[in-house]
């Protein structure tokens, strides 16, 4: 998911035994105190006392959201300029101004923990931070605009919904908003879907070759099984987490299995079976070992992104210096007046 | 239907009215066009959103001119293929519109050079003996001043920040100055919308144009527009230059493949 834990076990062992500045990392009664406002509830806020784990752990974790939106318009952004009817091409062209959105106010959130939008946007474009595996895989077609809004989108919520109630304040808040939008875009990804596969034989064998590509690495946005892992477990103990990453699979696989059904499309997943005494759908093995090779070197389309990403980056250097040259003029004019 | 043997086309407008609308339309498309291939390329977040923004209104506009012409002139099966599948001669759109997204600067001298003209052009249909046109100007106007307003503050950023941005953006007026003649041209076409009602003479504010854009690039740090040998014309005519082909490439490639089906 945009918000789940893409370290590799080597980088959470560093990340363990870095020394964080601040004398109250060790200081027990806060930690304690700290516990106990979350046991009872309250939300913290970006001023309120925290450990210093608990702030790391949320910039680390709200900062790569806000990065996998900021990356997440390039494949949408792709059919743009082709989207087949005017209608298409609005929805598409407002629903990218979206995901832009969500950008910007989760790095709003992300800098009252008190690092700059320009720092996280840094380590986006060294290569430093990460962002969702998912926009990693390319939208060749058509289709594929409506996978991404169905699948990927849909997987989104199903993540979000419960960051909802995550323990701070500001990420909480944004994940309201960001739910409501995120379901309309669903559902416009679905109604994308419907009409190919209502439509000729072309048209819905282009939505099962989107779903064939879409389907595993939707499953995989989850995060691998966290059952075992003691950052999973501190971070369900703080409230920013509230299940397990298995559980959030499960429920996303459960919700959307029908929805292909529907469709007459096919989930290409030979294993994919109704349990009854479990009341949920077994599912096959992932494999695991694309996603790590996705989240080392960006797999078909990283380079591609983070490309963009600093082509956009550079080209703002002149024009935010024109900007900042120009306050100052004005602002000098005004002093001489 | 059988779509190998029903060509699935438009066909050019017979009345000078819906001429005029179309050229409106062609104008909002081929610009919001433009402006949507900044989508998640643009120089700063926020102008990413802006950017996107604009598109979002001008491709809106451009929806409802081609559906209004369509209940006045049986051009095409739908707003789409109206839209989305015409040769490159039959698009009426100025030539300014079409204009690539070179930096920054010539997007924002762009819009500014643009929207200050629609703003007049729009005006000019409020009273409009075409109702629904009149309602259609009426709702662009508001878009309208929101796009005059971002271009133009962009327009003083750029011209009166850095050396580097004023240099680039009197490379944007040179580049586009001599596309603004053209907005003013008048033909044929516009005299019989006049005639008919559908809009009153907005040609007559060329000058009045003319001399509020260049106080704008004046105050954006001494910009002076450059002497041209000539305005150049033919969008109007369907004589374009050689980027409109491209984006009609991208924009008619869905419609152009697989014509005649539901999206």
């Amino acid at each position: 998911m945009y918000s789940t834990d893409l370290r590799t076990d080597k980088e959470k062992k560093s990340a363990d035994q870095q020394v964080l500045p601040t004398s109250s990392q060790n200081d027990a009664k806060l930690w304690d105190a700290f516990q106990k406002r979350i046991d009872k509830g309250d939300v913290i806020e970006a001023k309120d006392a925290m450990p210093e784990k608990y702030r790391a752990t949320l910039l680390r974790q709200i900062s790569q959201h806000a990065h996998s939106e900021i990356v997440g318009q390039l494949p949408e952004g792709n059919w743009v300029t082709r989207a087949p009817t005017l209608k298409r091409k609005l929805i598409l062209l407002a629903k990218i101004q979206d995901e832009a959105g969500h950008g910007l106010y989760l790095y709003s959130a992300a800098e009252t923990l008190g690092r700059s939008r320009d720092d996280m946007v840094a380590d986006l474009l060294s290569g430093k931070a990460k962002y969702s595996t998912i926009f990693n895989y390319p939208a060749p077609c058509w289709a594929d605009i409506g996978t991404i809004g169905w699948l990927v989108d849909g997987a989104a919520i199903v993540n979000q919904i419960p960051l909802c109630r995550c323990s701070y304040g500001p990420y909480a808040r944004a994940m309201v908003r960001v739910c409501k939008e995120e379901s309309f875009h669903q559902r416009q990804g679905y109604e994308i879907v419907t009409t190919l596969a209502q439509g000729t034989p072309e048209q819905k064998a282009m939505a099962q070759d989107s779903l064939n590509r879409f389907w595993w690495p939707s499953l995989m946005m989850f995060g691998p099984s966290d059952s075992a892992s003691t950052h999973s477990s501190q971070n369900m103990k703080w409230k920013i987490k509230r299940h397990s990453n298995d559980v959030l699979r499960q429920r996303f696989i459960d919700a959307t299995v029908p929805q292909a059904e529907i469709l007459g499309l096919t989930i290409p997943d030979a294993d994919l079976k109704w349990n009854e005494k479990r009341g949920s759908y077994d599912f096959g093995d992932i494999d695991w070992t694309e996603f790590w090779a996705v989240i080392k070197d960006g797999g078909l389309c990283g380079k591609d992104r983070i490309r963009a990403r600093r082509a956009a980056a550079k080209d703002g250097v002149w024009v935010r210096a024109a900007a900042e040259a120009y306050v100052q003029k004005q602002s000098a004019k005004e002093q001489a007046a | 239907m059988n779509i190998a043997e029903n060509y699935i086309g438009a066909t050019t407008p017979s009345s000078p009215k819906t001429a005029y609308m179309l050229r409106l339309a062609d104008n909002a498309l081929i610009l919001g066009q433009r402006l949507s291939e900044m989508c998640g390329h643009a120089p700063e977040m926020e102008l990413d959103l802006a950017l996107t923004n604009i598109s979002l209104d001008l491709i809106g506009q451009a929806k409802l001119l081609f559906e209004h012409i369509l209940t006045l002139e049986d051009l095409a099966p739908n707003a789409d293929v109206l839209a989305l599948t015409r040769p490159q001669d039959q698009y009426t759109n100025l030539l300014l519109v079409a204009q690539p997204n070179v930096d920054f600067a010539h997007i924002v001298l762009r819009q500014y050079l643009f929207s200050t003209m629609q703003k007049i052009q729009y005006e000019a249909l409020l009273g409009s003996s075409d109702k629904t046109l009149a309602a259609i100007a009426e709702k662009s106007l508001k878009e309208i001043a929101y796009h005059i307003r971002f271009a133009k503050s962009w327009v003083l950023r750029l011209g009166d920040g850095t050396p580097e941005s004023s240099e680039r953006m009197a490379d944007a007026l040179d580049c586009l100055w001599r596309f603004t003649g053209e907005m003013f041209e008048r033909d044929n076409i516009i005299e019989q919308a006049e005639v008919s009602g559908l809009s009153t003479d907005f040609t007559s504010s060329y000058e009045d144009w003319q001399m509020e854009v260049k106080d704008g690039l004046a105050e954006a740090g001494g910009l002076v527009a450059p002497e041209v040998g000539q305005m150049i014309m033919g969008g109007h005519k369907g004589q374009h230059d050689e980027h409109l082909g491209h984006i009609l490439s991208d924009m008619q490639f869905m419609q152009l493949r697989h014509p005649g089906l539901q999206w």
